[in-house]
């Protein structure tokens, strides 16, 4: 039985452990704003022992003993012996951050234990140990260290049902033996009086007993920890070996916690070879492909979906083996279903990776109750459309800068309560969350109540950093937008929070990574709303076929902004080889796609083809192509999973004759035409 | 079964085609398809020797113009053109060759090495020398064909020749 692989196990174990933690964090962070529902604690405590059991399952001692003593508190506080107050919700937040670091130490094959953890997991100890009644509580601390342990024997001796209840004997002994200085079986007997004969052996009952052996100083409380998840479904007897010499450890540091004694423990196991769970967790890591977990509507809508596409399936192949003229028509019908069956079906598989983005919004709450820690400010947070679903992996690249934008809104928007008394507001500022969907995009709005950008102030940092010349003549939203530049941060002084260099440029870059904008508004005195508009998923884009010079690409449609035919009479050429076409007041960069494409036989008289004007990191070009060839979906295809990042093309599709097209990088097909403009 | 260890243990096999008059061969293991050619789309940004690129079951794969990469005249493609499919790790890309011929059994001691032949002749694209009915076969090492920095270096050395031009 030891041959099974636990390591196979371990991802669904730090995911699930890490959604334990965020339970936890969430329900300790209402508890901490007042509520009194017992099910909140009763959230708590589980989390925490379902990490607890899994991580000692898998190996993982520190973070299972780490959980212990978080779990031993949370304990006293279900039970009604404590109760909940500032200081023992802080800790335990921190024990959640801590888990967090630990579990993610473990999965990359680290000890999982550090400085920080041990001083937190003193925290509680001390905690647990105080108050209430000092007799009963501080055995958990002070056992350990009495000395005249020298080990237990133990008699084993489970029911038969025993695996039926997921227990393993073998993980039990490795995690005994991982206690102790030295274990062993001393005897293995039968549960009967004599073991069934092998045809009459019933391989999922458990027929044997062990009568076990664990030397070293090791807590009665440790060993009925490992028992802990039978659950009765053994008979277990302890019965304690004294030390017949006084171990030399006894006289020296008796006095110390159990923090001090159990990574000696440890470490002793370690040394002993015996660690077969370090090395497997290290191998563990490399295999984090990620995962996503999906509802079992959206798995059944799936099958129905490929139910039906077999069935018109099926009717197409029977009607293609005696085929008639006569049934031209129904083939017609076939193949319309067909069509409606494949769109269904991709749609429905998409789904899948969509999840709601109310996973990237749970962080806030507790960000929100920091920061208002740190800077003495008063905030409320409203969240709105937590379950707008948008692509997993459009969601794990918009959590960082929603939380530069969250930051930013506190440290920088909102002014402190007193500001805000005299300003005639409500001392407690409000920061709202809010997403929807709109067209093809998911919208996210950062909305804060404060004292808005300040123009001169942009403006004059602008100036000094060389962004612009002088703010005049500039719309208020331009000046905004100049926030966004490189470079660019106007806090006065630098703080932890935010002004570190990296700022709403980042932001921006990264939305734009994702083929999404960002854009600021805000009234002076009244807040600033930042608006992040996203694709719904970067699988597959909705885009205009163009035709240059025989090729096709796909452009964007979420980049275009019109298309239009011009004279000869409208393009101007500049100097330094560029060419310019007037749109509405403006003049404007054309970007021959032939050109940056390299392509042969594309028209080249501006007449002839049309322009499509397109936006792109905040700047718009028109892009002269040969003709537009219609609208039509494309699903996203790497060009470098076989070959190489190709500038100006974001990726490849495949057409409904099996040809391959590609799709255009805007921004990168700026920057290809202004390289060839300065290298002419 | 002792036969197939014989075979495995000692030698190869080789999938043979001929390109400009002689012949070449890549390891059959690393062979995925054989199609006829079909045109490409080309990519920009690209050495000439890379014709674009195709679908490969789903999969935008690379094809080179072997006669181009190996510095041959350029010929016009024939019914006989086919575009032979290679991986080298997860990668695939396609060689546009004359024509395939057969498959060549060989051994570890059918190879010989490939002589130095100085500057003037790159060598570098090969494993070694087999014979094939008093013909020589020269086989390609596909890895060092395709590999990522290969590629950059390629690319890297053309503005670097047209620099050290400007500067002469």
């Amino acid at each position: 039985m030891s041959a099974v692989d636990l390591a196979q196990f371990h991802q669904v174990f730090f995911e699930e452990s890490l959604e334990g933690l965020q339970a936890m964090e969430s329900a300790l962070l209402e508890l901490d704003s007042g509520s009194d529902d017992p099910e909140l604690v009763h959230t708590i405590f589980r989390a925490a022992h379902s990490i607890k059991g899994g991580s000692s399952t898998f190996g993982f001692s520190d973070v299972a003993a780490f959980t212990h003593v978080a779990e031993s508190l949370l304990e006293e506080v279900r039970s009604g012996r404590r109760a909940v107050d500032a200081q023992i919700t802080d800790l335990l937040l921190r024990s959640v951050d801590c888990l967090r670091l630990m579990l993610a130490r473990s999965r990359d094959g680290e000890p999982a234990a550090d400085a920080e953890s041990e001083e937190i997991r003193q925290a509680l100890a001390v905690l647990v140990g105080q108050d209430t009644g000092g007799a009963a509580k501080p055995a958990k601390a002070a056992a350990p260290a009495v000395p005249a342990i020298a080990g237990w024997h133990i008699d084993f001796k489970p029911l038969p049902h025993l695996f039926k209840t997921g227990n393993d004997p073998v993980r039990l002994f490795r995690e005994l033996a991982s206690l102790g200085e030295a274990f062993k079986v001393e005897q293995v007997f039968p549960l009967d009086d004599a073991l069934p004969s092998l045809d009459a052996c019933d391989p999922t009952q458990c027929h044997l007993g062990w009568k076990l052996r664990l030397d070293g100083d090791v807590a009665r409380k440790q060993i009925d920890a490992v028992f802990d998840w039978l659950d009765g479904d053994a008979e277990i007897t302890l019965t304690e070996i004294k030390a017949e010499t006084t171990p030399e450890s006894a006289s020296s540091e008796p006095a110390k916690p159990s923090a001090d004694t159990a990574p000696t423990a440890k470490d002793a196991a370690g040394e002993q070879g015996s660690g077969a769970a370090a090395p497997r967790s290290a191998g563990a890591s490399s295999g984090d492909g990620g995962s996503i977990r999906v509802s079992i509507p959206k798995i059944d809508a799936l099958i129905n979906m490929v139910g039906e596409l077999v069935i018109t399936q099926s009717m197409l192949s029977e009607m293609g083996e005696r085929f008639e003229d006569a049934a031209f028509e129904k083939l017609r019908d076939g193949l319309s279903q067909l069509e409606r069956n494949t769109r269904e079906l991709q749609e429905s598989v998409m789904s899948i990776r969509m999840l709601p983005i109310g996973a990237a919004f749970n962080r806030f709450p507790r960000l929100v109750r920091d920061l208002e820690r740190k800077l003495g400010k008063r905030v409320n947070l409203e969240m709105h459309g937590e379950h707008t679903e948008l692509d997993k992996t459009v969601m794990e690249k918009i959590g960082d800068p929603l939380v530069h934008l969250v930051r930013n809104a506190i440290d920088h928007g909102l002014e402190s309560p007193e500001e805000r008394k005299a300003a005639g507001k409500h001392e407690v500022g409000t920061i709202s969350l809010n997403a929807y969907h709109e067209g093809g995009n998911i919208v996210v709005e950062v909305k804060d109540d404060g004292k808005g950008l300040n123009r001169d102030a942009i403006a004059s940092k602008a100036v000094e950093r060389g962004l612009i010349r002088s703010a005049q003549g500039l719309s208020d939203d331009e000046v905004a937008e100049l926030i966004f530049q490189p470079g660019f941060s106007t806090a006065a002084q630098t703080t932890d929070l935010s002004g570190r260099g990296v700022g709403m440029d980042v932001v921006r870059r990264n939305v734009n990574d994702l083929g999404g904008s960002v854009r600021v508004r805000s009234v002076h005195g009244e807040g600033s709303t930042f608006t992040i508009v996203l694709p719904l998923t970067l699988a597959i884009i909705d885009g205009l076929a163009t035709a240059v010079g025989g090729e096709r690409y796909i452009v964007p449609l979420t980049s275009i902004v019109e298309s239009m035919q011009l004279k000869a009479t409208d393009v101007r050429q500049l100097a330094g080889g560029g060419e310019l076409f007037r749109f509405r007041d403006n003049y404007m960069p054309l970007v021959r796609l032939h050109k940056v494409f390299e392509c042969e036989h594309a028209v080249t008289e501006v007449e002839k083809g049309i322009v499509v004007v397109v936006e792109g990191e905040g700047r718009q070009v028109g892009l002269f192509a040969d003709e537009l060839l219609g609208q039509q979906q494309a699903v996203v295809k790497s060009l470098e999973a076989h070959y190489r990042r190709i500038e100006g093309i974001s990726g490849a599709t495949i057409l409904g004759d099996g040809s391959v097209a590609l799709i255009v990088d805007i921004t990168g097909v700026v920057r290809v035409s202004q390289q060839a403009h300065k290298a002419a | 079964m002792s036969e197939i260890n014989h075979g495995t243990d000692l030698g190869s096999q080789h999938l043979t085609f001929s390109l400009a008059g002689e012949e070449y061969g890549v390891d059959i293991l690393a062979v995925r398809e054989i199609r006829g050619w079909s045109k490409v789309t080309r990519i920009p940004q690209t050495p000439a020797y890379v014709l674009g690129v195709l679908n490969l079951r789903g999969a935008i794969v690379p094809v080179m113009d072997l006669r181009l990469r190996f510095g041959l005249e350029r010929e016009e493609y024939t019914d006989t053109t086919v575009t032979i499919v290679v991986a080298v790790g997860e990668r695939l890309f396609g060689m546009v060759v004359d024509a395939v011929s057969d498959v060549l059994d060989t051994t570890a001691d059918d190879i010989k090495p490939v002589p130095e032949m100085g500057k003037a002749v790159d060598t570098k694209y090969l494993k070694g020398l087999a014979t094939r009915d008093e013909r020589m076969v020269m086989l390609l090492d596909v890895e060092k064909m395709m590999r990522p920095e290969d590629l950059a270096a390629v690319e890297a050395a053309l503005p670097a020749a047209d620099k050290v031009e400007v500067a002469a």
